[in-house]
């Protein structure tokens, strides 16, 4: 499969909403492995790596459920290119930045991905719509089991599958959802739920893993063991605590709806004329506003055809996919002018909600339009 | 008191958190703090930072032992201090005994009781069992319950000696859970 072909081709979890699709936009699992008795790829020789590249990258590719995959040597993709993986969650920001001897392959749906040569041999991960880590779980085991037969894998009972960095000994597990939290941002409650996450042996990140910002309210919740606890039971744990997340999430926006409906019409309403009206946008505020628009579009407050728009827009607005679509490098003012075009093109397409331009907040307003049939039949 | 982090600064920052029902404190100086993002309470987890501290305490303390080097990949203490990463899967070997305290501190356990790849699965399940058995047999000794504890002593070696005929990569492994003949403790005691 070609770069351009992946790429026309959107994500399978971008086009359907999985299970408390409003909150979580998606479950991921990755396993790290190794191979017995060759140097991790921090500590081998280049030659070393495209060696056991070339080994692994074979047995991934023929494995019947990768399909028609797209794969390819890091060295021979353009820095752009690298990139738009990592906004499509398909390799991480690490292995974007690795040349020779480093490769991934993922399936055309893009639920599969594995990184040969990361921080360990393989990083392969699953990637599904919505709370399903157990869905993504089977689905990456299944991978795991086929590809054991073809690796010698690293293995030793007492620290089970190892792994260059201590942290992920064990099962190699990490199990992870992304979780649009706006209600929680808005009420200042945020930062109350991730020290309490924290507390229990689980991380909060940003959009792109560690180390990065929280972009357009989204949060990646994450388990931090990965020894001394069965992989069933780190799932169960983690997608227990994501539940009660969405509940917190869900009363919030209740809360602000009945609380402050000014403030959440307010947000939403500058949200909305930022996107449609501005010419230069970067985007971090872009993603920020259409955060607003897709929360708006979770309280019914706009309509729900828009989620389709609003959710491809997230991707689409990002810089590398920006310079795909412009066929060639563009500098930050370049990229800022395209991104707020893209914006205005695509919201002006929508029909205008009426609710900016009413004085009253919405609620049942289609019911008052209309007298009582019985006043009707009195005249 | 000298900041942990630093270990040169005066420490002006004290923090106590409670995590899974453990109290944990760090001692920072102004500096550290603010590196650390302490300072601003929304980026935070003393856990994380714990972690680090006593990570980098532990592979100290470990270096003070004569400098052990993997055989297979010629990686050594040091180079684990400087990456926090090892070197190759044969380093676990040679630098395994000395990562339990680490790992104590990052996980939930210190054994794996996860997925198995089933190539390895039953010598795996032996070495678990064994390692069982002789944590038994240490209790049994201590106790002074010599029967039970003779009686474990031969179980344990009829299943090493089963477990070692069985042709498998985690032969290797399981050789160097189990104490080296020379120490059997039980020989010693009974």
């Amino acid at each position: 499969m070609k770069f351009a072909s992946l790429l026309k081709q959107p994500a399978d979890w971008m086009e359907v909403t999985g299970p408390h699709g409003d909150i979580v936009i998606t479950s991921r699992v990755r396993l790290a492995r190794n191979v017995d008795g060759v140097p991790f790829p921090g500590w081998a020789r280049t030659e070393d790596r495209v060696a056991i590249l070339e080994d692994l990258k074979a047995k991934v590719e023929s494995l019947e459920m990768m399909g028609d995959a797209f794969s390819e040597e890091l060295s021979k993709l353009t820095p752009i290119r690298k990139q738009v993986l990592v906004e499509r969650h398909l390799i991480s920001r690490e292995h974007a930045a690795k040349g020779a001897g480093s490769g991934a392959v993922m399936n055309s749906g893009q639920t599969l991905s594995v990184m040969i040569n990361e921080e360990d041999h393989l990083r392969m991960q699953a990637i599904f719509p919505g709370l399903d880590l157990k869905g993504a779980f089977d689905a990456l085991d299944a991978l795991d089991t086929e590809l054991e037969k073809e690796v010698n894998y690293a293995f030793e009972s007492r620290f089970g599958f190892l792994t260059a960095c201590p942290t992920n000994l064990g099962t190699g597990m990490r199990a992870s959802a992304m979780l649009h939290l706006p209600g929680l941002v808005l009420s200042d409650q945020i930062n109350q739920v991730v020290q309490a996450v924290n507390k229990i042996g689980l991380a909060v990140r940003g959009l792109y893993g560690e180390g990065t910002e929280a972009l357009a309210n989204l949060f990646q919740v994450s388990n931090q063991h990965t020894l001394g606890e069965k992989e069933g039971e780190i799932i169960a744990r983690l997608e227990k605590v994501i539940l009660q997340i969405i509940n917190h999430e869900r009363n919030a926006r209740q809360k602000l709806r009945e609380e402050n409906p000014a403030k959440v019409m307010d947000h939403i309403g500058r949200a909305y004329a930022t996107l449609r009206f501005s010419h230069i946008i970067e985007s971090k505020e872009a993603l920020n506003h259409l955060s607003m628009l897709r929360l708006g579009i979770d309280m019914e407050l706009l309509p729900k055809k828009w989620a389709m728009c609003v959710d491809s827009l997230l991707m689409e607005i990002q810089p590398a996919h920006l310079q795909i679509r412009a066929k060639g490098k563009l500098s930050a003012i370049e990229r800022d002018t395209l991104r707020a075009e893209i914006l205005r093109d695509q919201l002006k397409s929508l029909p205008e909600p009426d609710i900016f331009t009413k004085d009253e907040q919405v609620s049942s307003e289609g019911e008052d339009l209309q007298p009582p049939e019985s006043e009707l039949d009195d005249e | 008191m000298n900041c942990d982090v630093c270990k040169s600064n005066e420490a002006t920052v004290f923090l106590t958190q409670i995590v899974q029902g453990q109290m944990q404190k760090a001692n920072l100086c102004e500096e550290c703090a603010g590196n650390k993002g302490v300072t601003d309470p929304t980026g935070f987890a003393l856990a994380d930072l714990l972690a680090g501290i006593v990570a980098e305490q532990r592979q100290e303390s470990a270096l003070v032992s004569k400098e052990k080097e993997c055989p297979s990949c010629g990686f050594t203490q040091a180079d684990f201090k400087k990456a926090g990463r090892l070197g190759c899967s044969h380093c676990f070997q040679v630098f395994g005994t000395g990562l339990e305290s680490l790992l104590k501190a990052m996980h939930k356990g210190t054994r794996h009781v996860g997925k198995v790849p089933s190539g390895v699965a039953k010598a795996h399940e032996t070495t678990g069992q064994v390692a069982e058995m002789r944590a038994q047999l240490d209790s049994a000794i201590r106790e002074e319950r010599y029967e039970d504890a003779a009686a474990l002593r031969d179980k344990i070696q009829k299943m090493s000696e089963r477990g070692s005929t069985t042709e498998s990569r985690a032969v290797s492994g399981a050789k160097a859970n189990s104490l080296p003949t020379d120490e059997k403790p039980e020989s010693e005691a009974l």
